[in-house]
């Protein structure tokens, strides 16, 4: 009887853990199937042409990569000293009633809905962008091209830092686990020498838990890249490739929920799930890249752990 | 004979838990002090006292004065940093920095104090891992990583880390107590050989090992000094029968 009980249990979990496995095969399954008028017809050019123009039926998806590659790395600029810095607050330097409270406070950013921080990006950032930092950021730091033209506060700059915010909570969490699970004998080792706080951080902590921290950055990355909402209502839309951050452009993934509902022409159709095809092997490998460093480092410190 | 570090009314706690009561002993200059005494008796606990280590521990807190050559480390104003640079330690499992290699590991406090001029860093390193017994094994293989050592190796990397920032004191808690017997064996000649330069002071759960190597023993017992002396006086005509218990084996 307990056992027939067991045995059926046992069914049904493996039953839901192969149907996790069969859902994936399904969907690569429909992104090839789905994208294969695109390939054929723009074969290579789909990857490197710069006009994305369903009007005239034109599809180079390089703005729209260019765009989520730019819009990530721009929130990877800005999110990680800052997600760093509170997670060496939490982690090594908080008094102990401050750390639960704070630590709170930045698992809540991560439970607002994308299209809160979206709202917010385009009542409260992209104003402030347009009317005080980017006149700011032309003044002082004009002479590069990243700072150069009109300041229209929505565009890539906006987008990077919406999605900066968003990715803060990840990479701040992460970290922190990181460096509370670095021994203790690893700081004790250098405040023997005679180390200030600062120095064995700097010197013992954060050497010790890099591998686990970049794997948090990339975590980071993998959501920054995937995430389509908040940055769908900040960025402009325009597919264009501009080496200014004040300029509008375009991400995969808001081209795709932008456009999915306009005309149902089979090949703009068949270019949209080609370019979501794109999406999904850029931030599937980001995430496996990712999985493996912290992977790697809780394997490291099972054994060396005091 | 001079005394090196002077301990008076030294107490500490974890939180509430009063763990060393009212020590007071002198430790000589140019000598090894062995502290024994049965587990959880605060050996640990008393050597952490020397260097500032203890107050490190989230609520542990320290009572009382130790006088090194005349100054006080609790004295208010006095930089821990400071302390730990003139007092070294090594713990009781060897604790390399696992992304640094042989030679940083060594380089590393130099780096920190920064060097003095007309110094070099090659140098320091080389003399230090001399003096750990340690170069003739690791000369070849400087930029290797230093947890590819061996654990008795990796103890001696940790004592050459110790010597390269030049302190006047060398504390190490239960050295051996992970390593097998050649090793122990090596890591006591050493002891033997840096006293010429260093005031030692090591904690030892080997009876053995204290009579081997040491000038005094100092025996804790529950937070309490029992007895102090000169190792030969503590071993052989123990003047407190708990003493005596334990050096014999009849607890702990
Ligand atoms: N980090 C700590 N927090 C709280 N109590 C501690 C801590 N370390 C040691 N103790 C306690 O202090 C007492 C003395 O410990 P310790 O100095 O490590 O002894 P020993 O080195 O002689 O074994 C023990 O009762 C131990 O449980
Ligand atoms: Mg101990």
């Amino acid at each position: 009887m307990n056992k027939g009980r067991d045995t059926f249990f046992l069914q049904i979990t493996r039953l839901a853990a192969l149907s996790i496995v069969f859902i994936i095969i399904v969907m690569a399954h429909e992104l090839f199937r789905g994208s294969e008028l695109a390939f054929s017809r723009f074969g290579l050019g789909f990857l490197t042409g710069s006009e994305w123009d369903p009007v005239h039926g034109k599809f180079g998806s390089w703005p729209l990569i260019y765009g989520t590659l730019v819009s990530s790395l721009v929130a990877l600029a800005l999110a990680v000293p800052l997600s760093l810095g509170v997670a060496i607050f939490l982690a090594e330097l908080a008094p102990p009633w401050l750390r639960e409270p704070l630590s709170f406070l930045v698992e809540l950013l991560a439970a607002i809905p994308s299209v809160v921080y979206g709202l917010w990006g385009l009542f409260v950032l992209v104003p402030w962008l347009r009317d005080v930092v980017q006149p700011l950021l032309g003044k002082t730091l004009g002479f590069l091209p990243l700072f150069q033209g009109p300041p229209l506060g929505v565009g890539m700059l906006a987008a990077g830092m919406v999605l900066a915010i968003m990715i803060l909570p990840i990479i701040t969490a992460v970290s922190r686990e990181v460096l509370l699970a670095v021994p203790q004998s690893q700081r004790e080792a250098m405040l023997a020498l005679g180390a200030t706080r600062w120095e064995t951080i700097r010197r013992a902590v954060l050497p010790y838990g890099r591998s686990g921290i970049i794997g948090a950055i990339i975590l980071g990355l993998g959501r920054a890249l995937g995430e389509t909402m908040a940055v769908t209502m900040v960025i402009g839309n325009r597919p264009q490739v501009s080496a200014s951050l004040f300029d509008l452009g375009q991400t995969i993934a808001s081209v795709i929920a932008n456009e999915f509902s306009e005309g149902f022409d089979e090949l703009h159709l068949s270019a949209l799930i080609a370019s979501a095809l794109l999406l999904f092997i850029i931030t599937f490998s980001v995430n496996i890249i990712a999985r493996l460093l912290v992977w790697k480092v809780s394997i490291s410190q099972g054994v060396s752990r005091d | 004979m001079s005394v090196k570090i002077k301990v008076e009314n030294l107490n500490a706690w974890y939180g509430r838990n009063q763990v060393l009561k009212d020590i007071n002993l002198e430790i000589e200059a140019n000598k090894v002090t062995a502290i024994i005494g049965p587990s959880g008796c605060g050996k640990s606990t008393f050597i952490r006292c020397l260097n500032r280590l203890h107050e490190v521990v989230p609520g542990a807190r320290v009572r009382g004065h130790v006088w090194v050559d005349g100054q006080d480390l609790y004295a208010p104003g006095v930089d821990p940093t400071e302390v730990r640079h003139r007092i070294g330690m090594v713990f009781q499992k060897p604790n390399p920095f696992p992304t640094m290699s042989i030679f940083e590991n060594v380089a590393v406090g130099v780096r920190i104090h920064g060097l003095k001029p007309g110094v070099k860093l090659e140098e320091i390193v080389e003399r230090s891992l001399r003096m750990a017994a340690l170069w003739e094994e690791v000369s070849d293989r400087l930029y290797t990583s230093g947890v590819s050592l061996s654990g008795g190796q990796q103890q001696r990397l940790c004592i050459a880390r110790a010597l390269a920032v030049e302190p006047e004191v060398l504390l190490l808690d239960e050295p051996c107590a992970s390593l097998d017997p050649i090793s122990t064996l090596k890591i006591e000649d050493l002891l033997v050989e840096l006293k010429k330069n260093y005031t030692i002071v090591i904690v030892t759960h080997n009876m053995q090992q204290a009579a081997r190597v040491s000038d005094y023993t100092a025996f804790l017992l529950d937070g309490e000094l029992v007895e102090y002396g000169p190792t030969p006086e503590i071993f052989t005509r123990p003047r407190d029968k708990r003493t005596e218990d334990y050096i014999t084996g009849r607890f702990g």
